[in-house]
Parts: structure tokens; C-alpha cells; sequence
């Protein structure tokens, strides 16, 4: 059921004449799923390509003198050593370092960085955003766009159809191909892919000459969520929160080494001494033993029956053929391999602590 | 001659000889997804209307199947350990999910008959 306050995707009558099953995620009515359903729609994705409507996802424009200075200050960043098109992921860190938000940080010119947020935390990083942009001589814009992802091998075959040429942008880089368009080469998925913020009537033009390639599909959230678990992705809200920090993450090859020792981003500190004591948890890979899912929120124990963590993200991974999880464990239990077991409804299923990602990564780096 | 039954739950009962096989309906195997475990009830197992006798496991959620009617689980569908997705393709058929020794026939006289359960999902 969708509350009255529940935002429309622009593109939703396309969605509903493709069949799709609409659910909520973050305030949003998005399509679950499609007709072939997510297991077809997540291997078409790995094989071909899949198509995604991620206008939820919210797209900010921080332009002026000040506005590397402002990042700097609100991420553990160094916005002035990105070369122009370069994108960084990184995230907003508060006082104590736990994770407001994780996003892709894109330099567009000296002085304009795109950024790409989470559709749950838009409002709050906007409200975050502006609050330090008092300081600095910046201006924070968010877009209105229609936000496209084209995810999978043949992505760029897709796009070359369709007139887009993408031969020179590699992984994590973003251009402004036409006049309002923001296009990236990254993603959500493990797989070489693209993300395109651009006008509602130039998206639709864009969709119906996609999807009229037999290689491209419309994929749903569902897909979309069993192909970054096994890619190894974290879910912001489910694995990252305000309460874990970007060390016990696993997450610290985001942050320069520069950056660590000497930035002057909210949080500094606090992850500074997280990283002398050492984080307590580590976020790891889980694959548990058999068929059966183990989803997030399970607790985990050690063989021992003592508690060890917990699951954050679980689920069944179509391209792997088992079942996949992540969570945190204790430090000492992080190694790959270490045998533990989640609570499932009462009953004991083994899982072993696994490495990152369940499937490889194919991203295209030149 | 076997009467099937359906519950506002989207499950069917056939009924023969005071043993009910049970399984989920087209519509609702529609709503779960592609589904890829099956955890199955023990033989043995008396159940009152209401507890929940089996979950099904899509790639996304795990979904409770509640016993429908009172009874004792006699048979649970072993081929779906080995192929979850039978409840999928056939879910009406070879993806039933198991068999109950009915404790009331009594209580059928609640359940639906196929043209209630069309009206009832529209």
C-alpha cells in the first residue's frame, strides 16, 4: 500500500505499460519487478543489459569559488585532486563519523561537482549540505531530473545505437554529453554501466529508442538489489547508517591517505581515533551453507553459540546460484572462511565468512 | 471426487478422503517472485488454523504459509528442496506445498469456492 505523501517516478506510465509491480522504497512507488521477474531480470542484466529508473535518487549541482572547499569540509575529501570528469565515492560523515549518506562526488569544471545521493537520505543531505554551505562561497542546486541507469555488457553497444557514444569515459567518470545532461560511467551493479541524469521528454526519447534494442529490459528494484549484494555494494539504511563508520565498513580505500591524516572533514577526529583503537566490527561477505536465505537482521553467533554480529543484507544471488548475505562481525571473526551460524527463525544455518564480491566486478577502467 | 478449496490468504486445499492437499495460488506465487527455498513442515506436525505451516522464500523476502483449517501434516513436497521454483511454474499442481489429515471438515464450510476466490482477488 502507498501513503498519500508517496512520490511518482515522471516515467511511471511507461513502467505501467511495461508491466511492472509497483512497492515502496524510500518514500518512492517504484517498479519491483517486470513480467519476466527478478531472477530473468537480474541475469539479463549480467548477460545483456538492464535498463533502471533511479529518479529517486537525487542529484545535487555544487558550484561557486567555494565549492571544492565546502566538499572538503563535508566529505573525507580532496575535491581539488579530482581531474576534471573524475567521480570519487565518498560520503557525509558526522561528528562522530558514522555515515549520513554514501555518494558519488563527480567534478564537472574548476568550480561544479555534480553529486549523487540516496533517495532516502536526499532531504536530510540537502538539509546537511546547506546548513555547512553558510561558510563557504557555494551554491547547492538540486536537479530535476529523470535518472537512468543502462547496466550490463552490452550498455555501451546500447548507448552507441542510440547515438551515444562512450568510448572515451571510463569507470567512475561523468561528462555532460548534451546541454542538461549528466552521464557517468559507474553503477550499482558490478557491471560496466552508465547512469544518465537528463529532462523527462529527453528521457523518454532516450527509453524508447533503448528499449527497442532486444538487448536492452526494463529491471526492477528487486534485481537491482540481488545484483549490488552480490557485486558486494553497500545498501545505505541497511548496511551503512549514521551508526557505523567508514573503517569498520571496510570502506577506507574511499578516503586518500592525505585526506586521513591531515583533512579537516566532520569526523576527522573521531575516525582518526576509531582507526588507532581499530573498529570492533568489520562489514564482510556471508555465504551460507544450502538453499536457505538468510536475511538482514539475523544475529550471528560464533561456533561457540557466542554472539558475533549481525546480518545487514541477505538474499538469494541468481548469477552466484546460492544464496548471499552481508553483515558485521567482531574483528577477530572477519577472516574469510571463519565458520559461523545465523539465527534463522530459531534454527542454527551455518555461514562462512566470505570475500567480497560474491561476483567479479567488470568494470571497464581502460 | 476431490473439492477444492481456497482462503482469503491465496491458498487452495483439494480435499479427499479427509486429507487436504495444500498449496499457495497462481495469484499469490505472482505476488512472491521467483522463489528459491521452501522450508517444509515435519511430518507428524498438528497444526491449529492459522499457525504458520511453511515459508516460502522469494529472492527478496521470506513469506509465511498458514495452515488454512486444523490437522496433522502427513506428507511434505520433497521435490520442491531440489526445485523451489515448481511452486512458480505449477502452483496449482506439482508445486503443492503439503498434506493434512483434516482434524473438522467442519471448517471447510468457511473456505471459499473457486468463483468466491475470483471475485475475492478481482
Amino acid at each position: 500500500m502507498t501513503g498519500e505523501d508517496t512520490r511518482h517516478l515522471p516515467l511511471e506510465d511507461l513502467h505501467k505499460a511495461a508491466g511492472a509491480r509497483f512497492g515502496a522504497f524510500a518514500g518512492w512507488s517504484m517498479p519491483l519487478t517486470y513480467p519476466p521477474g527478478v531472477m530473468k531480470e537480474h541475469l539479463h542484466t549480467r548477460e545483456h543489459a538492464g535498463l533502471f529508473d533511479i529518479s529517486h535518487m537525487k542529484l545535487f549541482e555544487v558550484s561557486g569559488p567555494g565549492a571544492a572547499a565546502l566538499l572538503d569540509r563535508a566529505c573525507p575529501l580532496d575535491a581539488d585532486a579530482l581531474g576534471i570528469s573524475q567521480s570519487k565515492y565518498t560520503f557525509f560523515l558526522n561528528e562522530a563519523a558514522g555515515i549520513i549518506d554514501d555518494l558519488i562526488v563527480t567534478r564537472l569544471g574548476d568550480d561544479r561537482f555534480m553529486v549523487v545521493a540516496n533517495a532516502g537520505n536526499a532531504v536530510e543531505d540537502e538539509k546537511h549540505l546547506r546548513a555547512l554551505a553558510a561558510d563557504f562561497d557555494a551554491k547547492i542546486e538540486p536537479l530535476d531530473h529523470v535518472f537512468l541507469a543502462i547496466q550490463g555488457p552490452e550498455a555501451w553497444a546500447a548507448l552507441s545505437r542510440a547515438g551515444i557514444e562512450t568510448g572515451s569515459l571510463l569507470f567512475m567518470h561523468g561528462i555532460e554529453p548534451r546541454q542538461n545532461w549528466f552521464m557517468s560511467r559507474s553503477g550499482y551493479t558490478g557491471e560496466d554501466g552508465f547512469e544518465i541524469g537528463l529532462p523527462e521528454k529527453d528521457a523518454r526519447d532516450l527509453v524508447a529508442i533503448l528499449l527497442g534494442d532486444e538487448r536492452v529490459q526494463w529491471i526492477g528494484l528487486a534485481a537491482r538489489d540481488s545484483l549490488r549484494l552480490e557485486a558486494g555494494l553497500c545498501l545505505h539504511g541497511q548496511d551503512l547508517t549514521p551508526e557505523i563508520d567508514p573503517a569498520s565498513a571496510g570502506l577506507m580505500w574511499a578516503i586518500p591517505k592525505e585526506v586521513r591524516a591531515s583533512g579537516h572533514f566532520i569526523g576527522a577526529d573521531a575516525l582518526r581515533s576509531i582507526i588507532e583503537r581499530g573498529p570492533s566490527q568489520k562489514r564482510v561477505g556471508l555465504k551460507p551453507d544450502g538453499r536457505q536465505p538468510v536475511r538482514a537482521g539475523a544475529a550471528l553467533v560464533d561456533a561457540g553459540g557466542n554472539p558475533a554480529g549481525h546480518v545487514t543484507s541477505g538474499g538469494f544471488g541468481p548469477s552466484s546460484g546460492h544464496p548471499v548475505a552481508m553483515g558485521f562481525v567482531n574483528t577477530g571473526l572477519a577472516k574469510a572462511g571463519t565458520k559461523l551460524f545465523a539465527d534463522v527463525r530459531g534454527a542454527k544455518i551455518p555461514v562462512d565468512v566470505a570475500s567480497l564480491p560474491f561476483t567479479p566486478h567488470r568494470y571497464r577502467k581502460g | 471426487m476431490a473439492k477444492t478449496y481456497f482462503t482469503e490468504d491465496h491458498e487452495w486445499l483439494r480435499v479427499e478422503g479427509g486429507v487436504a492437499t495444500v498449496g499457495i495460488t497462481d495469484y499469490a506465487q505472482e505476488q512472491l517472485g521467483d522463489l528459491v527455498f521452501v522450508e517444509l513442515p515435519e511430518i507428524g506436525r498438528k497444526l491449529a488454523k492459522g499457525d504458520t505451516a511453511v515459508v516460502v522464500e522469494s529472492v527478496k523476502a521470506a513469506s509465511d504459509v498458514y495452515a488454512p483449517v486444523d490437522g496433522e501434516i502427513t506428507e511434505a513436497n520433497a521435490s520442491l528442496s531440489a526445485d523451489p521454483s515448481l511452486v512458480n511454474s505449477a502452483a496449482t499442481g506439482d508445486g503443492w506445498l503439503w498434506r493434512m489429515k483434516l482434524a473438522d471438515e467442519g471448517q471447510l464450510d468457511s473456505l471459499m469456492d473457486e468463483a468466491a476466490y475470483k471475485a475475492h482477488i478481482g
